[in-house]
């Protein structure tokens, strides 16, 4: 089958409404999970996506939300998953942790993860101490981390310590 | 370029022993928080086995000699093809190629059919050791030879950097803390140290990884995981009984266990094993 730049518009198109299945505020384009869409070796359309922890339990419902949205719009394609480049909170638009933050969530405050290998023997405890994360509900910087790991592997617990209010950090990865 | 599936397996075993291990405080965790970060450790670390297994089943299915070597795994094949749960599943106890230290319960040495209760000071111990030992691997990894090795190594590293700063932050906490706390503490790093030599005795395997490029010489990073154990435990007012190391290795690398893996695979394994066919 001949493929068009117009029939992968029309994939685009299709998946282009598909949202985290943890996080409905935010599109798998925003969130940096929808990495290409291309023409494979057979002809058949390509949607590349990249899983974001490697045991995300979400990835398996996006792949099914894809085949289902082609399914649905007539439109023949493929998922592929892809490893490389490693995902990273890095990629999340500023919109998107706009979002985040509107939805309760506070967005990763990039800078916090060592940027290069050789930041690995400096993050043992010192470097790694929580950063200041500003409440997504009332904006106070004054509040602290209750748990490293929250309601999904890609989030820590917080409280705010001015509205008292608890809530989700999204870590950088 | 492919790392040797031996090696693959190491790292396979090696993360998907210790998750199922860490699973077992799913529900059962001293405090809530510290449940849900157990729970998604482990989530971490079966997602790098699964990465791995499925990585080393795409070489079995590419390549006839291997394929018959892994014709005896019959299970959870999709089209005859092997597939990561084949992997995971099938495979015995003395096809494992984790650490010894993976497998071992989650509480100290004990005599005949003395039981005992979890102790999650040994739990603490062993992610920090394992940790400390995974964030070097995964680093060097990242310029394997083997690209989605290379890949995958990039992704578990970040995942194990948190875990690191898990584990350091309550061996402090336990080290630095009660007297009972800090017995306890001291305990569990005085029997797990010893496992951890095994570390630097690379199997067959590991060795021609390490000479084709796709794999790390793990001896060149003893020094480095010295250094990242020892700021910690001297923070964590902890004292180091193990070196020199002496008496017997751990063998569980090169496929002779300790009792427990067998216990631990018939768990993880029973379901999978009394319907073969089954998906999910």
């Amino acid at each position: 089958m001949e493929m068009t730049e117009a029939s992968l518009r029309a994939v685009a198109l299709a998946v282009a409404h598909l949202a985290d299945p943890e996080i409905p505020v935010i599109s798998l384009g925003e969130l940096g999970i929808l990495r290409d869409i291309r023409t494979g070796a057979d002809g058949v359309p390509e949607v590349v996506i990249t899983p974001t922890y490697s045991g995300c339990p979400a990835m398996g419902q996006i792949e099914d939300d894809i085949v289902a949205a082609l399914r649905a719009a007539g439109l023949p394609g493929r998922v592929v998953t892809q490893l490389s480049p490693a995902w990273t909170t890095d990629w999340m638009s500023e919109a998107a942790k706009e979002k985040l933050r509107a939805y309760g969530i506070a967005p990763p405050q990039c800078g916090s993860q060592p940027a290069s290998a050789t930041g690995v023997l400096q993050f043992s405890r010192h470097a790694a101490k929580p950063v200041d994360v500003p409440c997504p509900q009332c904006g106070s910087h004054h509040t602290t981390q209750t748990a490293p790991f929250g309601s999904t592997a890609c989030k820590a617990l917080y409280r705010c310590l001015d509205c008292l209010e608890p809530f989700d950090y999204f870590k950088p990865y | 370029m492919k790392a040797p599936v031996d090696y693959l397996f190491h790292l396979a075993d090696s993360a998907l022993v210790l998750g199922q291990r860490n699973a077992e405080w799913c529900g059962h965790g001293p405090i809530l928080e510290e449940d849900l970060a157990l729970a998604n450790n482990s989530l971490d670390l079966i997602g790098q086995a699964r990465l791995l297994y499925q990585h080393a089943a795409d070489q079995i299915n590419g390549d006839a000699a291997l394929a018959q070597r892994f014709a005896h795994l019959q299970g959870a094949r999709q089209d005859g093809r092997v597939t990561e749960d084949t992997l995971a599943y099938f495979r015995d106890t003395a096809e494992f190629r984790n650490h010894t230290l993976m497998e071992l319960p989650h509480h100290g040495p004990l005599v005949g059919y003395a039981v005992s209760e979890r102790d999650y000071a040994v739990t603490i111990a062993r992610n920090f050791l394992v940790s400390a030992l995974m964030v070097l691997v995964w680093d060097r990894l990242q310029s394997s030879r083997d690209a989605q090795l290379a890949g995958i190594a990039a992704k578990s590293l970040k995942e194990v950097r948190y875990h690191l700063q898990h584990a350091s932050d309550w061996l402090v906490r336990f080290g630095d803390g009660t007297e009972e706390s800090h017995l306890r503490a001291q305990a569990a790093v005085d029997h797990l140290l010893p496992f951890c030599e095994a570390f630097w005795q690379p199997g067959p395997a590991e060795r021609a990884a390490a000479q084709d490029g796709t794999g790390v010489d793990i001896t060149t990073l003893r020094e480095p995981w010295n250094l990242l154990v020892n700021e910690t435990l001297a923070e964590a007012t902890l004292t180091r009984h193990d070196q020199p190391h002496q008496g017997y290795v751990a063998q569980g690398h090169v496929g002779v266990h300790s009792e427990h893996l067998g216990f631990l695979l018939a768990e993880m394994q029973s379901l999978a094993r009394a319907h073969p066919t089954a998906v999910w």
